[in-house]
This record gives structure tokens, C-alpha cells and sequence, in this order.
């Protein structure tokens, strides 16, 4: 003999799917008077802009202040000036540096592209990095006290607990590309 | 029918269960719009001011980092710059901008001076700050 029963679990759980869709939809940044770092008793909390206002219009993101903010910048969203006044010309490089080849961790794939689009060469070179591939003598101990990759990423950038971001090239296929070998 | 049926609910339970699991990723368990803000309070506690907050995302809307990083001399290092009124005023860091011609100016100190009193120089949220300092700690800058 065959039960019927009403689904209950189910609808429960397509109930809690679509509210948590809800939820999630209306993600808010906290107003500058509960932020936490406002006093909310100052002047600033009424007249400057909050968050949500600017950032809910962005292409949106997991982590960090949850805004893709490459994406907002190549796709157009937002146009911000190379110079004080207007624009001025700058170099964008478009070229991948692959690091910790042979490592224990996916290789790292260094997009010059998206960096040099916001920064200038010598924000980087030859200070926190040297030109030369393999030259600086990077770790994630030091990543993580802030040093190198660190001095924007988990400050700026997206956080350092998005491993995957960077570490995202399988080490076969890193040494394969360094190789030459297709 | 009874196995279609069975098969049909399984589908749900699966379905909204990933899809809990994928929106699970974009969770508002904090909401980080202070995440890249910059407390600076190296003068400020002692003259009776507030400590200034500098949200980088309102800037980065609209300079790329370069303008301030490379072309102001700003160092990439919370309280590295040595920055005082004195500087801006004549139209260095801040007051490059902050000078009632590209943005307002230093005349409407509160809206720079606007964190709570006693917040230490630091990058707020930063995975520094939150991975690698004791709960509840203040970095140093």
C-alpha cells in the first residue's frame, strides 16, 4: 500500500529557498551611523553618501566590500579618471605572470591587465616587485603581515581568504604552459 | 507514477538545497562597505577631533588608484603618509582634491572627521585585521 502524504518537508524547504533568494537579493551595506567606525553623532553620517546607494548599482561580488569592482570597471559601470583633472594617457599591460610552479597549491596566474588598469607601473615596480619573474621572494607568510600581494589584498582587493583566485592554474597545466607544450 | 512522483520530489529537495547552497556564497552575513576604509587618528585624539575615515570605494569610483598612489604620493600604508592639516592646506594628499574646486573643501571638517573617538590608525575589515590580530585587538599601525 502506497502513502500519500502532503510534502511538507518539501514545501518547507522551497519555502526556505526562495526566502533566503529574498534575503540574499536585498543585501544591504550597513548605513555610515551603524557601521560600526562612524559616530553616528557626527555630521559626516547625514550628509555623505551611503554604500548601498553607489555600491548596490555595481556588479556585485562574495567577498571584500562585495563589489566586482574589475568587472564594474571593464564592463563600464563605473569611469574613474586617470588624472585629477580628466584623463591622461598610461600604459595597460596585458600580460600573465604564472608563480609557485611546482608548488603544493595550484599555480598563481598574475593578470597584469586588470592590475594595470587601475595602477601605475611604478606602484609596484620596482618596490614591492621586482620586474624579473621569480626575483622577489614571495610567501604567504609575508602575503599575510601585509607584505606584497598583501598591501591590497585583504586591504583593497578582494581578502586573502579567496585562495582559489589566485591559486586557480592546475600545477600540471602551469608546467605544460611554461613548457610550451600545448 | 509512484516512482515519477517520488522522483519528482526528489528533484525539489535537491534543487532548492543547491540552490541554498550556491546563494549560501553570496550570504549578507556582514555587510562590508567599510571594507578598505581608512582610519587615520595619528593627531586627531589629542586635538579634541575625530579620527578621519577615508572610504576608498567613494574614491575609487571615481579616481583610479594610480591619481592618489602614484601621482599624489600617497604610500600604500595606513598612517605611512605623515599627513597633517598643515600639508593639506596647501594643497598636498587631501587637499590636492579638498580645496572647494575638484571636491569640497577643508572648511567642512567634520565630514572628514567623522569616526569615533579612540579608533586606531588601521585599515578597517581588512583579512589582516581579522584573520591575523587577537579578537577584539587594535592593530598598531
Amino acid at each position: 500500500m502506497r502513502k500519500r502524504t502532503t510534502p511538507y518537508f518539501e514545501c518547507a524547504l522551497l519555502t526556505l529557498a526562495l526566502g533566503w533568494s529574498a534575503v540574499v537579493m536585498a543585501q544591504n551595506w550597513r548605513k555610515l551611523e551603524s557601521d560600526g567606525l562612524h559616530d553616528p553623532g557626527s555630521e559626516a553620517v547625514k550628509v555623505l553618501q551611503d554604500p548601498a546607494e553607489a555600491m548596490s548599482q555595481l556588479p556585485p561580488d562574495t567577498a571584500g566590500n562585495k563589489v566586482d569592482w574589475i568587472r564594474a570597471l571593464q564592463g563600464g559601470y563605473i569611469k574613474p579618471r586617470s588624472a585629477l583633472r580628466g584623463e591622461k594617457e598610461y600604459e595597460v599591460l596585458d600580460g600573465d605572470v604564472l608563480m609557485n610552479i611546482g608548488g603544493s597549491t595550484p599555480a598563481v596566474l598574475f593578470p597584469h591587465k586588470p592590475h594595470t588598469q587601475w595602477l601605475d607601473c611604478k606602484n609596484c615596480h620596482e618596490g614591492l616587485f621586482q620586474s624579473k619573474a621569480g626575483a622577489t621572494p614571495i610567501t604567504m607568510e609575508k602575503i599575510l603581515q601585509g607584505e606584497y600581494c598583501g598591501v591590497c589584498h585583504g586591504a583593497v582587493a578582494f581578502p586573502l581568504t579567496e585562495c582559489n583566485r589566485c591559486h586557480s592554474v592546475r600545477q600540471m597545466d602551469a608546467i605544460k604552459r611554461v613548457r610550451g607544450t600545448p | 507514477m509512484a516512482i515519477e512522483r517520488k522522483q519528482w520530489k526528489s528533484a525539489i529537495v535537491i534543487a532548492a538545497t543547491a540552490w541554498m547552497a550556491v546563494l549560501f556564497g553570496f550570504a549578507p552575513s556582514e555587510a562590508t562597505a567599510e571594507y578598505g576604509d581608512v582610519v587615520m587618528n595619528e593627531y586627531s585624539d589629542e586635538a579634541g577631533m575625530r579620527p578621519v575615515v577615508f572610504p576608498h570605494w567613494f574614491h575609487r569610483i571615481r579616481f583610479r588608484c594610480k591619481v592618489c598612489h602614484a601621482d599624489l604620493g600617497f604610500k600604500f600604508q595606513a598612517g605611512g603618509n605623515d599627513i597633517n592639516m598643515l600639508k593639506i592646506i596647501d594643497g598636498e594628499y587631501c587637499g590636492a582634491c579638498h580645496n572647494g574646486d575638484v571636491a569640497w573643501s577643508v572648511e567642512n571638517c567634520d565630514l572628514c572627521h567623522s569616526g569615533k573617538a579612540g579608533t586606531p590608525t588601521q585599515v578597517h575589515e581588512s583579512t589582516l585585521q581579522k584573520l591575523i590580530m587577537p579578537a577584539g585587538g587594535a592593530p598598531k599601525k
